[in-house]
C-alpha cells in the first residue's frame, strides 16, 4: 500500500471534508469502520483524535468503540509517526538469523527504543511480526523498500542514507 | 472478453485458449511475488519486455508475469516453457542474454543455471531441480502457469471446470458427500473435517448463511496463503463458490491481513474479473445460483486468525474471540450460520471435484489426506514453499528438498505450527508429517511454518521469543492467557538472564499447564506449546541456564562472553574499528583483546572478523 503520509500535517487543522469523502465511499456503513480507519491512517500516517471523533459522529458509533478498535489493531497509531518508518521483521525465521541484534543496533544508532518516534519526527522504529520474505532474513523495511540479509554491521550505512 | 453465459460457453472459451496455446510460441515466465519483487523482479520484467521489443522477438515468444513459484531462495526465477529451461537469481541486465541467446539462438545462458549444492552440477531444466523434483505441487504448481491478473490463464488450466460440474451435475448434498469422502481436513491448523463442517453449516437454522476465507496468516515464518492468493486467487474463489453452493450461502468474505498488499490487490482484481465474466454475482453461468465475495482487510492482530475473533473483526469490532459453546457454523458472522475455511482448504476443493474423492483420498496418510504446504525457513539451504503428500518424513523435507543446514552446522530442531506449535528435536526427524503425528510430538500442523534451527539457536531463547510474541498478541479478554503468558515470560526471561532458580522450572511447567487448560480460545490454549515442547525435549539446555549460568548456543547475552582466539587473530583491526563500545584493544598486527566489562555482546566484531577468530563462551 502506498504510504502517502502527510507527516508534516500531523496535528494540523482538522480536514473534515477529506474524512467525509472516505466515509461516504463506504456508504457510511458501520461495518466498514476498520477499512475507514485504515484509509485515514494511510492519509496521515496515524489517526488524529479529531478524525476519530468525526468518524464516531458520522457513523453513529460510540467513541468508546472507535477508540477500542483504533487501539486494538497494530495497523493503527494514535500518535504521529516519523517521516521515515523503519520496520524490523522479527518473524521466527528472521529471529533465528539474528533479527534481534539488528534491532538493538538500530536502537543504539538512532538513540531510541523500538516503538518510539524521534522528537523531530525523522524516524519511527517498529518491529513487525512477519513480512513473509523469510528467504531474505533478517529483513529491514524502510518506508516502501526492503533490505534483506541485514546484520548489525550494515545498520549504520543503511540509516545514513535517510539521515 | 464478454460475460460467460453458460457452461458450454466456458468450455468453448477454454478450447480456444488451449488451441491458441498449442499453436503458440514459447513463453517466458517470470516469478514476481513479494519475494521476487524484493529482489527487483519488476525491473527484470521491464527489461525482458524491452529486449523482446528491441529484437523483434514478439512473434517467437510471449511473456507471462506470475506469482511466487515457491523457491524463494533463488528468486526471481525465469522459466521458459514448454522446454522448462530454468534460470535463477535473474537480474535486469540478464534480459538481453535470455532473449538473444536462448530465445533467438536456442543456447543456454550458463551463468543463470541453478547449481546443485551437493553434486555441484549445473541443472538446465526445472523438472530436474531437486527442490521441485521431490515435491507434489497440486496447489502451488499452477502458480507458474497463471498470471494472477488474467482470468483466461486460470481457465486454461481447467479453471472453473469444477464449478460447472457442481452447478450443473451435482446437488449440494452430493458436493458435501464428495468432500466428506475425500477426507479433506481444515488446513488452518486444527484439521477439522471440512465436509462435516459444511454439512453442519448447511443444516444450521437460519435463512442467511455466510462463507469466509481466512487469509489472516499471522504465524511468523509462514507465507503460503500469501503465495496462493498472490499467485492463483481464482483457485480460492472457485473453491468458495463451490462451498457456498453446497452450504447455501450467497455472501462470502475473504479476510486478508493488511501486511499483504500484493495479495489484496491481486484478489481484488480477480474478484472484479470473475464478476465481469459472470462467475460471481447474480445467476452464475445461468445456473440460477447467486453468490458474491467481499474483501475484508485485517488490522494486524494475530488473534484475528481465530474464527470468532476474525468474524468480530469483519463486523468492524475489536478482534476478541468468544467461547464456542455455540459453534460459528450455527451462529457466526452477525449471528448467522457461517462456514470459515483457510485459503488452502478452499483451494483444495476444485481439485477434489475435478479428480474425484477417491483420487484425493489416495494421497496422504490414513487420517490426513492430500498434500500439505510448508514454508521451509530459518537455518536451511533452500528456503521456500514446499508441497508434499501428508505423511512425508521431516528428514526428507529438510534434507532432500531443503538441502540441509548451511555452513556445515549441526541440525538442532525444527519448529512447526508457529507460536501455537512446538520444537521437534533431531531424534524425531523420521516423524511422518501429518495432523496426528505432529500433535503427538507436542507440536501441531498450524498453518505450516517450518523453521529450521541449528546448533547456534538457543531453545530457551526460542521459548522466550514466542512468549514475548504471544504476550503482545493476547487480546486480554480472558485472565489465564493475559496474565499466564506474562508470568511465564517473566520466568523465562529470568532463565535467560541467569537469575532463575531450579524450582522455577517446575513453576513454569505448572503455569503452562494452567494456561493450556483454562484459556478461552485457541491462542491461549496453544500458547504454552513452545515452552512445553522445549521443556520436554531440551530440558538440559534449561538446566545449563539455571544451574551453570551458561547458554550453550551462545545466544543469551547475560550468560555469554566474547573472546578472541590467540592463534587465529592476525591483528588486522577490523573488529576494533567497528566495535561501538571501544571494547577491543590491540596494536596493529598483534593479538587483540576484548574487555568484557565494556562489551555489550552485539556480535558486530564476530561478523567483521575475516579469520573467524572471535568466539563465544
Amino acid at each position: 500500500m502506498a504510504r502517502r503520509v502527510m507527516w508534516n500535517l500531523a496535528e494540523s487543522v482538522p480536514q473534515y471534508s477529506k474524512i467525509d469523502k472516505i466515509i461516504e465511499s463506504y456508504s457510511c456503513e458501520e461495518l466498514a469502520l476498520i477499512a475507514i480507519l485504515q484509509e485515514i491512517e494511510n492519509l496521515y500516517g496515524y489517526l488524529p483524535a479529531w478524525a476519530l471523533r468525526h468518524v464516531s459522529e458520522k457513523l453513529s458509533v460510540p467513541m468508546t468503540q472507535v477508540y477500542g478498535v483504533a487501539s486494538f489493531y497494530d495497523a493503527f497509531h494514535l500518535t504521529p509517526r516519523g517521516k521515515n518508518l523503519i520496520r524490523v521483521c522479527l518473524g521466527t525465521a528472521c529471529h533465528v538469523r539474528g533479527g534481534q541484534r539488528v534491532i538493538e543496533e538500530l536502537e543504539r544508532k538512532l538513540n531510541m527504543e523500538v516503538g518510539e518516534t524521534a522528537k523531530d519526527l525523522s524516524f519511527t522504529l517498529e518491529r513487525v511480526n512477519c513480512l513473509g520474505c523469510c528467504a531474505l532474513g533478517p529483513i529491514v523495511m524502510i518506508d516502501e523498500n526492503y533490505y534483506g540479509h541485514m546484520s548489525p554491521a550494515k545498520v549504520g550505512s543503511l540509516i545514513k542514507r535517510f539521515q | 472478453m464478454k460475460k460467460i453465459r453458460s457452461r458450454g460457453h466456458l468450455e468453448e472459451i477454454r478450447r480456444k485458449l488451449l488451441e491458441r496455446k498449442e499453436s503458440e510460441k514459447r513463453c517466458i515466465t517470470i516469478s514476481s511475488g513479494t519475494c521476487g519483487r524484493v529482489r527487483d523482479s519488476q525491473k527484470v520484467v521491464e527489461a525482458i519486455y524491452d529486449s523482446v521489443k528491441k529484437h523483434g522477438a514478439g512473434d517467437k515468444v510471449c511473456v507471462r508475469v506470475t506469482g511466487c513459484h515457491g523457491f524463494c531462495q533463488v528468486a526471481p526465477i525465469v522459466v521458459i516453457y514448454p522446454d522448462g529451461i530454468f534460470y535463477q537469481r535473474v537480474k535486469a541486465k540478464d534480459a538481453e542474454d535470455i532473449i538473444t541467446k536462448t530465445i533467438l539462438n536456442n543456447r543456454i545462458v550458463n551463468r543463470l543455471l541453478y547449481v546443485d549444492p551437493t553434486t555441484e552440477e549445473k541443472i538446465v531444466y526445472e523438472k530436474d531441480v531437486p527442490f521441485f523434483r521431490k515435491q507434489m505441487r497440486l496447489l502451488l504448481g499452477n502458480n507458474r502457469f497463471v498470471d494472477p491478473t488474467k482470468l483466461e490463464d486460470y481457465i486454461a488450466v481447467e479453471g472453473y471446470k469444477a464449478l460447472c460440474k457442481v452447478l450443473f451435475e451435482m446437488k449440494p448434498e452430493e458436493v458435501i458427500e464428495e468432500i466428506k469422502k475425500s477426507g479433506l481436513r481444515g488446513r488452518g491448523g486444527a484439521g477439522f473435517p471440512t465436509g462435516v463442517k459444511w454439512e453442519s453449516c448447511r443444516k444450521a437454522e437460519g435463512d442467511i448463511r455466510y462463507v469466509v476465507c481466512n487469509a489472516d496468516e499471522g504465524d511468523p515464518g509462514a507465507y503460503m496463503d500469501r503465495s496462493l492468493l498472490e499467485g492463483n486467487p481464482h483457485s480460492i474463489i472457485e473453491g468458495m463458490i463451490i462451498g457456498a453452493y453446497a452450504i447455501g450461502a450467497h455472501d462470502g468474505y475473504i479476510y486478508v491481513r493488511y501486511e499483504y498488499p500484493l495479495a489484496i490487490e491481486n484478489t481484488r482484481i480477480a474478484l472484479d474479473q470473475a464478476r465481469e465474466y459472470g462467475l460471481l454475482g447474480k445467476n452464475i453461468l445461468d445456473s440460477g445460483f447467486d453468490f458474491d465475495i467481499k474483501i475484508a482487510m485485517g488490522g494486524g492482530a494475530f488473534v484475528c486468525g481465530e474464527s470468532t475473533a476474525l468474524m468480530a473483526s469483519i463486523e468492524g469490532k475489536m478482534g476478541e474471540p468468544r467461547a464456542k459453546y455455540i459453534h460459528t457454523v450455527e451462529r457466526g458472522l452477525w449471528n448467522k450460520p457461517t462456514n470459515l475455511n483457510n485459503v488452502k482448504t478452499w483451494a483444495n476443493v476444485p481439485l477434489i471435484i475435478n479428480n474425484g474423492a477417491d483420487w484425493y483420498s489416495k494421497i496422504g496418510t490414513e487420517k490426513s489426506k492430500g498434500t500439505g504446504i510448508f514454508s521451509l525457513v530459518g537455518k536451511i539451504n533452500n528456503t521456500g514453499l514446499v508441497e508434499i503428500p501428508m505423511g512425508t518424513p521431516l528428514r526428507q523435507i529438510i534434507y532432500d528438498i531443503g538441502g540441509g543446514i548451511p555452513g556445515s552446522k549441526k541440525f538442532k530442531a525444527v519448529q512447526t505450527g508457529g507460536p501455537s506449535g512446538g520444537c521437534i528435536p533431531e531424534k524425531l526427524l523420521d516423524l511422518p508429517v501429518d495432523f496426528e503425528k505432529l500433535t503427538e510430538a507436542g507440536s501441531m500442523m498450524g498453518s505450516g511454518g517450518m523453521i529450521v534451527m541449528d546448533e547456534n539457536t538457543c531453545m530457551v531463547d526460542m521459548a522466550r521469543y514466542f512468549l514475548d510474541f504471544l504476550a503482545d498478541e493476547s487480546c486480554g479478554k480472558c485472565f489465564p492467557c493475559r496474565e499466564g503468558i506474562k508470568r511465564m515470560l517473566e520466568i523465562v526471561v529470568d532463565i535467560t538472564k541467569g537469575r532463575a532458580k531450579e524450582e522455577d522450572l517446575g513453576l513454569l511447567q505448572e503455569l503452562a499447564e494452567m494456561v493450556k487448560d483454562f484459556s478461552l480460545c485457541g491462542l491461549g490454549k496453544t500458547a504454552p506449546n513452545p515452552v512445553l515442547s522445549t521443556l520436554r525435549y531440551f530440558r538440559d539446555e534449561y538446566g545449563a541456564h539455571v544451574r551453570d549460568k551458561k547458554c550453550p548456543a551462545g545466544i543469551c547475552k547475560d550468560l555469554i562472553e566474547y573472546f578472541i582466539l590467540e592463534d587465529k587473530c592476525t591483528g588486522c583491526g577490523a573488529c576494533l574499528k567497528l566495535c561501538p563500545q571501544q571494547a577491543i584493544q590491540g596494536e596493529p598486527k598483534k593479538l587483540h583483546i576484548i574487555d568484557p566489562t565494556k562489551c555489550i555482546r552485539c556480535g558486530i566484531c564476530r561478523d567483521a572478523c575475516p579469520y573467524e577468530s572471535i568466539m563465544v563462551k
